[in-house]
């Protein structure tokens, strides 16, 4: 039998190599799946710690359906979102998207 | 337990008992038997499409008024064969320009999502590879590897006609999935079970197969999973006349043989789906034997790839914005209803009669096959009206015959005479 | 050396390697493939734990909706077919670092914690937790609640994303 330890060390390895992703990369793309990475680390996390608790109770996998659902909308608009920005503005690096900016 | 009541049972146990002779262990015996099962499965796939690419081929010849392969062989049995050899001694191309890990893995996936729904199959009471609880659910999945590996074939060619192909492939294939998977859900509604093998057994009598509770539900699913593999009329990722050869344009040999093995596998898998979720798999008449099942399996299946091919070569390509409008504006709205529908009525049945009566099983079907025609009926009254309110088509100019014999007097031609 | 753990830790390393392959390579398409990967390492991941369903699940929404639409999103939005310069910008170093500190602290924190060497309990069957989990999402003394929020949720992003790709002019 796997102990939960692995499965917690390989969840935190890939969300923070999520992170790594989202704080390194100029792309909006890639930006967009360094987080789906971190949330699939998280699904990990969740499942690892449905079956080592209480498998009776499925609040883990409950809560693993409405991750896809969060995810699963996240990409919908951000990818909405970066296609409607390279149409108006030929802009896919995130560093100039700086409207907003002061 | 003799060899003709369960053949394939029967070799797993005689192997297994040869490698205990041998001193293995037990957990190795089970991985050795489970490869030998599935190299069986998928190579009986592999080498059953060099037969269902000549039965094609003959079919279509015969339905379009041709003779079809007729001299490698017997009934030119053996063109396939020939075929297969001149793909295999063909130059192995990559263009230039091309993403070259890209472009020699997309074969392999494609014929990877088709032998992967293999596993899930039931053939025969017991010949099944896994009997998974979500296998409904795992078909849809296997189906999207199809998709990925389609549209990376074509943008990894580097080459504008197989981009086409692509952009195409996304369009056709991930619309095509809503109208199948919610079709998909009716058999498991009435199975109450995602297992290929409980929905199988819940069809267990020729009245209570699934066909006659969702005939609409089958049909859909039927058209859809041919669009799914992108034959005609849906063909338009490959559509020759408009995009060369869409997504497997630079593909060449062995890989391109991959990709055409792939397809022609693909649409017998459909068949095989449209049998087991509809009309009762393996199920039939005669004894509890597994080859018997397995006999009712390959015909049923058969007659379905037979539909295949004559839909294939009888109707005309049809246009990419009808092809969208006739998955969302027609069938996914249907589909729906159906699913609706379905579900609220099977489970009013349920509750009204009394499920351990032996008159249920009619009642059940009677009951959904009518809400199917009221269904049908309604859509068709929808269509009409849609149609008679058409708006006019403008003239835009009169047809002009380009080219027109001239015309000859009387007394010239009797002069030329 | 159970055969569990050798296929768990075959599957997380093919996962922590095709993720590391996310976030480094340059060329955006190989990274959708990979995550790709990843994806499916993740899924191999959850039938370990025993989780069928939502393996399947996994493969259904990302691999089928997720990626493509990531595939989708790199084609449109560029003009050449490779990538050039860097995709890194200039602060890469600290994002590294910090990623590096968070994963050493949780490595620390999780090896240092008696809970982690916990034994799973044994599970009913299969299917009956799939039952299980269905009923538990319509059962208002459960999670009809978020799962009604994330269909709602489903639907914003459904209009939102529309409305936002719109080409009006």
């Amino acid at each position: 039998m796997v102990p939960l330890s692995w499965y917690l060390i390989v969840a935190a390895g890939l969300f923070c190599l999520g992170l790594y992703g989202v704080l390194s990369r100029k792309n909006m793309v890639a930006i967009l799946m360094s987080v789906e990475l971190m949330l699939n680390a998280i699904n990990i996390n969740l499942i690892a710690f449905w079956r080592y608790q209480d498998p009776a109770r499925i609040v883990g996998q409950a809560f693993a359906i409405m991750v896809f659902a969060v995810s699963a909308a996240e990409v919908a608009v951000g990818l909405a979102l970066v296609i409607s920005l390279y149409r108006r503005r030929k802009i896919v690096i995130a560093e100039n998207v700086d409207l907003m900016k002061w | 337990m003799d060899f003709l009541s369960d053949p394939i049972l029967f070799l797993a146990n005689w192997l297994t008992g040869l490698m205990q002779g041998w001193g293995w262990a037990d957990s190795f015996i089970n991985v050795v038997v489970t490869f030998l099962g599935v190299f069986l499965v998928a190579n009986f796939g592999m080498l059953y499409v060099i037969f269902l690419i000549w039965l094609e081929r003959k079919l279509a010849a015969r339905i379009q008024d041709r003779l079809g392969p007729n001299r490698a062989g017997p009934y030119g049995l053996f063109q396939t064969i020939a075929d297969i050899l001149k793909l295999f001694t063909k130059e192995d191309t990559t263009p230039a320009g091309a993403d070259k890990l890209i472009f020699n893995i997309a074969p392999v996936l494609s014929v990877f999502s088709v032998l992967l729904i293999w596993a899930v199959v039931p053939f025969a009471q017991q010949w099944i590879g896994t009997d998974l609880n979500v296998a409904v659910l795992y078909i849809v999945a296997v189906g999207s590897i199809g998709i990925v590996a389609t549209l990376i074939a074509g943008w990894s060619s580097n080459n504008k006609f197989a981009m086409l192909g692509a952009f195409r492939t996304v369009a056709q294939l991930v619309s095509y999935e809503v109208p199948m998977v919610l079709s998909l859900l009716v058999p498991v509604l009435l199975a109450r079970n995602m297992g290929l093998n409980a929905i199988v057994e819940a069809q267990s009598n020729w009245i209570s197969i699934f066909f006659w509770m969702a005939p609409i539900a089958a049909l859909i699913f039927f058209i859809s999973s041919i669009a799914e593999v992108g034959r005609t009329p849906f063909d338009l990722l490959e559509a020759e006349s408009e995009i060369v050869a869409g997504f497997h344009i630079e593909y060449s040999g062995a890989k391109f043989a991959m990709i055409f093995a792939a397809e022609f596998l693909h649409a017998f898998t459909i068949s095989v789906l449209t049998i087991t979720l509809f009309f009762g798999g393996w199920q039939g008449w005669g004894d509890a034997n597994p080859i018997v099942g397995w006999v009712w399996f390959m015909i049923k299946s058969m007659t379905a790839y037979f539909a295949v091919v004559w839909i294939r070569s009888t109707l005309p390509r049809i246009r990419i914005d009808h092809m969208l409008n006739y998955n969302w504006k027609f069938l996914t709205p249907i589909s729906l209803a159906v699913l609706i529908v379905t579900a609220v009525l099977d489970r009013v049945i349920f509750d009204v009669f009394d499920p351990g009566a032996v008159t249920f099983a009619y009642v059940r079907s009677g009951i959904l096959f009518a809400a199917n025609l009221i269904i049908a009926w309604i859509t068709v009254a929808l269509l009409r009206r849609q149609w008679s309110q058409r708006p006019a088509r403008v003239p835009v100019g009169q047809p002009r015959p380009v080219a027109r014999p001239p015309e000859v007097s009387a007394e010239a031609q009797s002069t030329v005479s | 050396m159970t055969p569990v753990q050798v296929l768990f830790i075959i599957s997380s390393l093919a996962l922590l390697g095709l993720g590391f392959m996310v976030v480094t390579t340059r060329n955006l398409v190989r990274a959708a493939l990979y995550l790709i990967g990843t994806l499916f390492s993740v899924a191999v991941v959850f039938v370990l734990l025993e989780a069928s369903f939502l393996a399947v699940v996994q493969v259904v929404v990302y691999i089928g909706a997720i990626a493509i639409l990531f595939i989708f999103a790199v084609m449109l939005t560029r003009r050449v077919m490779q990538d050039t310069g860097s995709q890194t910008n200039s602060n890469w170093p600290w994002a590294a670092l910090v990623a590096l500190l968070l994963f050493g602290g949780l490595t620390y924190i999780l090896t240092s914690w008696s809970g982690s060497s916990a034994e799973a309990p044994a599970l009913s069957s299969q299917s009956d937790m799939v039952t299980e989990l269905g009923k538990a999402l319509v059962n208002p003394d459960a999670y009809i609640l978020p799962f009604e929020v994330a269909s709602i949720l489903l639907l914003a992003a459904l209009i939102g994303a529309v409305v936002v790709a719109w080409d009006r002019d």
